[in-house]
């Protein structure tokens, strides 16, 4: 033990020395973290004290082409809650099940919210109903965290008659927020789904809004306004080409009963003016979440209302692709508009062993081009697509438009079915070199075979046949109008065929649907159906006026027996909205 | 003639008092919380325990060292009574709740012993080692101070807590160094420790180790002696990390839980994060005297006791941090200075053990809230909450100024 004092003295220096180095390293330390991390700290602190709860905005309103709303924003509520953790999301949506009916499909939803983005307040209705939202207000107290707030709501005036055109919106789902599109979206945003919703989702979203509160390590909100609010901000309307009231009228005429699609447009322009399918669904029911029996209800429905007729559903053409064949044969310099076929209609035709019916046993004897379209006889088209050659036939159809979609601006429009050049190639793959004949030809004339059109694709291409050959691009929300050149063909050559389509409704197979003071132009077609041998589809295409096209309308029934009962639904939507146009400008269409 | 004198060593009770001042009133701020709880008040009691702290130390410090040397056995004893008492008797309380620190009688808790025990030991081990003619040269030598550590060291770590603990091997080996017992030997009886922390990186450990035979080779102690200390490296070194390795990830956490339950190993992290954003977000002059939002709003865990010093950083930022850490190296560089001037070995060590067990106490626990010491559950002299350690606090002041005032080339302080 050596206490000498100078030992002592030793060893108080070196504990010195050890107390005094030791402070520097702690006050170094806390240098370190103060003064030169400060900014990464405060910015930590932020994070935690502030949460951002976000404001809803209203998307943007979509106009028709009168300044009609076809898409607005109604006031609602939504009910989301700043959560702790899981547990404590559960336990308040338990909570809340005692007070009002919460499904299973509800808690699950907001789980998987909350997982997604934690610190944001998780959305646990995104559409609350009034009942609830006072309920929960009267209840504040009893639940830290929960935010009510109002959000618009999506509202169509004319649900179900527009839902083929807008779509409708919904909240973003896991796939979605996986894809890059939608990287800077939030889980509990509404999207668009369908229709223009989705299509022009770009322009229709507002900018979310924020509202800044201070909370408490367990999530509890302390202060409001911690920060001033970043409001939400609206877009500008969108403004479509769409006129709501022959759209209105359109969904009118189709009732309850009526199965198809229909595609309205302006033929110079592309500008669709109308466009449906039949059975329709509400897309106001889908807004906020879709009940599940409503749900159940249109995906059991064997007419299927989800899947739209105009733009997805593809059919055979049938008689209306006639004009295709004619077109062809002339561009080839085969036939005129007065040519008659070597053998006249005794109401069928042989070719090699097998006999190809026309649609009328009884024949139409020796007609020419313009009477066979007058007609739709089968056995002239027969021979003129013989004459044609399967070759030129098919790489006339393709250069039509057969192969392709319209370019209509919605999500998903499916492109048309048509064989590929060249032909031989695209049969043999498909049947076997020894599986096919020339005897397709013959089918493909008259709009048969492996030929499958959608409404929206035959309405543009007989933009082409109303004009000058040159067909439109169907355009829903205003745009640069486009148009592409399909065909060429003389003066005499086109007015010979416009002609012919204006004796089809004038005398030929749509005569019934002739209309009192206006001239319409067009073409019925009866296709035979896969699904079922006995009921057809009917097709009309045309236009009117016929000298001075400014309505093109598409019109396919599913199970329609006959083109001239779409012809006559066709009929009635030119005269509304060339008769509306009269009243509207009497000084415009005097005639 | 009566002439009143004031003590000699005046700077000490004064630091003591500034740093217990400062102390309360982070006490107070840490109750000012935006969602109010019983911390809101406990700062009055915090005050309560510091007058009955400051009038034992005062009643302390009129007494004697000789008197102090005579009762160190005693209070050794019945300090270590207790401590086996609280195996059988003792609660937990608040982080703690699962441990035995608390000595309760009819469900009030009356303190923990633990820190009467630190005290305790200090004076036996001063006791002991004063008493040794010469300075242990020997591991083997070392066996009574040990033997004296040991015994209340196992008690707590039963409780278990592992902070307290630290604090017993900060005044062991301190003492042992004041006593002056060579670096080698204090080397060579740190060692399984070191071994054991450095036991994480194999290659470090593998150094370690080599300088320890080096050291072994220069010193040449016993053969014994020899292979003891080679055994006890390796089996912390090598052994220990390879049982740690075959434990489940559970099992570690219960024995790292077992060892000091204060921390919920799974929560610990986040404890280490907001406590340095808390300092961090402080920055160089503070948010406020109160306005600290980590410890307003809660993020801020055990902001009264374990976590006091974030709340400092916090609120009143790097020139605070200063302050109160250049209190604590004034107060500390003042002891050692006692202890370097008391008039006889035995005050000596007991002022230098009180002022090993404050480093500790402060380097582990400021060290802890900025993230250079891992977490062990250990109060911050004069600022963390808490009744007996207040006490304590203040008693080893009165054992400070009493030493002091029979300091060599000194007047008797308090004499009337």
């Amino acid at each position: 033990m050596s206490f000498h004092p100078n030992d002592v003295q030793q060893r108080a220096r070196v504990a010195s020395a050890l107390v005094f180095a030791g402070f520097v390293l702690l006050l170094g330390a806390f240098f370190r973290t103060q003064v030169l991390q400060n900014a990464r700290y405060v910015l930590a602190s932020e994070e935690n004290r502030l949460r951002e709860i976000p404001l809803p905005a209203p998307r943007g309103i979509i106009y028709d082409r009168n300044g009609k709303v076809i898409a607005e924003n109604l006031p609602g509520y939504s009910i989301s809650l700043l959560a702790r953790n899981e547990d404590s999301l559960r336990t308040t949506m338990r909570r809340i099940g005692e007070l009002v009916a919460v499904s299973p499909e509800q808690v699950g939803s907001a789980v998987r919210r909350y997982r997604r983005d934690r610190t944001r307040p998780t959305v646990l209705f995104g559409d609350a109903p009034f009942a609830l939202v006072s309920i929960l207000e009267e209840r504040r107290v009893d639940y830290p965290g929960l935010i009510i707030q109002s959000a618009p709501k999506r509202h169509y005036p004319d649900g179900p008659a527009v839902s083929a055109i807008v779509g409708y919106t919904g909240e973003i789902n896991e796939l979605e927020l996986e894809q890059e599109p939608f990287a800077d979206y939030k889980a509990g945003q509404q999207v668009g789904k369908d229709g223009i919703e989705r299509q022009y989702e770009s322009r229709l979203r507002g900018r979310e809004g924020v509202r800044f509160v201070e909370v408490d390590a367990r999530g509890r909100v302390v202060r409001e306004n911690a920060r001033e609010d970043l409001l939400p901000e609206a877009p500008a309307p969108l403004y479509t080409n769409i006129d709501l009231d022959l759209q209105r009228f359109v969904a009118e005429i189709f009732g309850d009963s009526l199965i198809g699609g229909v595609v309205a447009m302006e033929p110079r322009s592309g500008e669709v003016l109308a466009l449906f399918s039949a059975p329709t669904f509400d897309p106001n029911r889908f807004i906020g979440s879709i009940p599940r029996s409503y749900w159940d209800e249109l995906q059991q429905d064997e007419r299927r209302p989800l899947y739209n007729k105009a733009i997805k559903g593809t059919y055979p053409p049938g008689s209306i692709w006639k004009l295709a064949t004619a077109i062809s044969a002339m561009e080839n310099g085969l036939v005129d508009i007065d040519d008659r076929m070597a053998t006249p209609c005794t109401g069928g035709y042989q070719y090699g062993n097998r006999y190809f019916r026309c649609w009328d046993k009884k024949g139409h004897g020796d007609v020419t081009l313009a009477e066979a379209i007058e007609h739709s006889c089968d056995v002239y088209f027969y021979q003129l697509g013989l004459k044609i050659g399967l070759q030129r036939m098919i790489a006339g159809g393709i250069r039509l438009g057969a192969r392709e979609r319209s370019g209509i601006d919605l999500p998903s429009e499916v492109r048309s079915l048509y064989p590929t050049d060249p032909p031989k190639k695209y049969y043999d793959e498909r049947f076997g070199s020894q599986g096919w004949s020339n005897a397709v030809t013959l089918n493909l004339s008259i709009g048969q075979g492996e030929n499958s059109q959608t409404v929206v694709n035959m309405a543009r291409f007989y933009t082409a046949l109303a004009t000058d050959g040159q067909a439109a691009r169907p355009e829903i929300v205003r745009g640069q109008a486009e148009r592409r050149r399909l065909f060429t063909l003389t003066d005499v050559q086109l007015k010979g065929i416009q002609d012919a389509l204006t004796n089809v409704v004038g005398r030929g197979t749509a005569a019934g649907s002739r209309l009192q003071g206006i001239a319409v132009a067009g073409k019925t077609g009866t296709a035979q159906n896969a699904q079922d041998a006995v009921a057809d589809h009917a097709w009309f295409v045309g236009y009117a006026p016929a000298g001075e096209p400014k309505i093109v309308v598409a019109v396919m029934l599913e199970f329609g027996l006959h083109g001239s009962r779409a012809a006559r639904i066709a009929t009635k939507i030119m005269e509304f909205h060339l008769k509306q146009r009269v009243v509207a400008m009497p000084e415009v269409d005097g005639e | 003639m009566r002439t009143q004198r004031i003590p000699s060593d005046w700077p000490l009770p004064v630091l003591a008092f500034l740093l217990t001042m400062f102390g309360i009133a982070m006490v107070y701020s840490a109750g000012q919380t935006d969602v109010p709880s019983f911390v809101e008040g406990i700062w009055r009691t915090q005050l309560v325990w510091f007058l009955l702290g400051a009038t034992v130390a005062y009643g302390i410090s009129r007494t004697s060292v000789r008197l102090l040397e005579w009762g160190s056995v005693w209070v050794y004893l019945g300090a270590c009574g207790m401590l086996l008492l609280l195996l059988f008797f003792g609660t937990g309380a608040g982080t703690a709740a699962s441990t035995k620190s608390w000595l309760a009688i009819g469900g009030v808790r009356l303190g923990q012993p633990s820190e009467l025990a630190k005290i305790a030991v200090v004076l036996m081990l001063a006791r002991v080692l004063s008493a040794q003619r010469v300075a242990p040269t020997s591991l083997f030598g070392l066996w009574r101070p040990a033997a004296i550590t040991l015994v209340p060291w196992v008690l707590i770590m039963a409780q278990p807590d592992l902070g307290t603990g630290i604090v017993f091997l900060g005044i062991f080996f301190a003492m042992l160094f004041w006593s002056g017992v060579s670096w080698p030997l204090l080397l060579m009886a740190a060692s399984p420790a070191i071994s054991l922390i450095l036991a994480f990186g194999p290659g470090v450990w593998g150094a370690w180790f080599f300088l320890l035979l080096a050291l072994l080779w220069w010193v040449r102690p016993a053969w014994l002696e020899t292979s003891v200390l080679i055994g006890a490296n390796i089996a912390m070194g090598v052994v220990a990390p390879l049982l740690w390795d075959q434990l489940n990830p559970y099992q570690q956490r219960r024995l790292l839980v077992f060892l000091d339950p204060s921390i919920d190993p799974r929560a610990s992290g986040y404890h280490v994060i907001q406590s340095q954003v808390a300092i961090g977000s402080g920055g160089l002059f503070g948010k406020g005297f109160t306005d600290g939002s980590q410890k307003r709003l809660a993020f801020l865990p055990e902001q009264y006791t374990d976590f006091i010093f974030p709340v400092v950083g916090e609120e009143l930022g790097f020139l605070g941090v200063t302050l109160a850490l250049g209190l604590f190296c004034v107060l500390l560089l003042r002891t050692v200075r006692i202890a370097s001037r008391s008039s006889t070995p035995f005050a000596s060590l007991v002022a230098f053990g009180l002022t090993a067990a404050w480093f500790t106490h402060i380097v582990v626990n400021v060290g802890m809230t900025v993230g250079l010491m891992p977490i062990t559950g250990i109060p911050l002299p004069f600022f963390s909450y808490g009744g007996s350690f207040m006490l304590s606090c203040w008693i080893a002041v009165g054992i400070l100024v009493l030493v002091s005032s029979e300091g060599r080339g000194k007047a008797d302080a308090l004499v009337i």
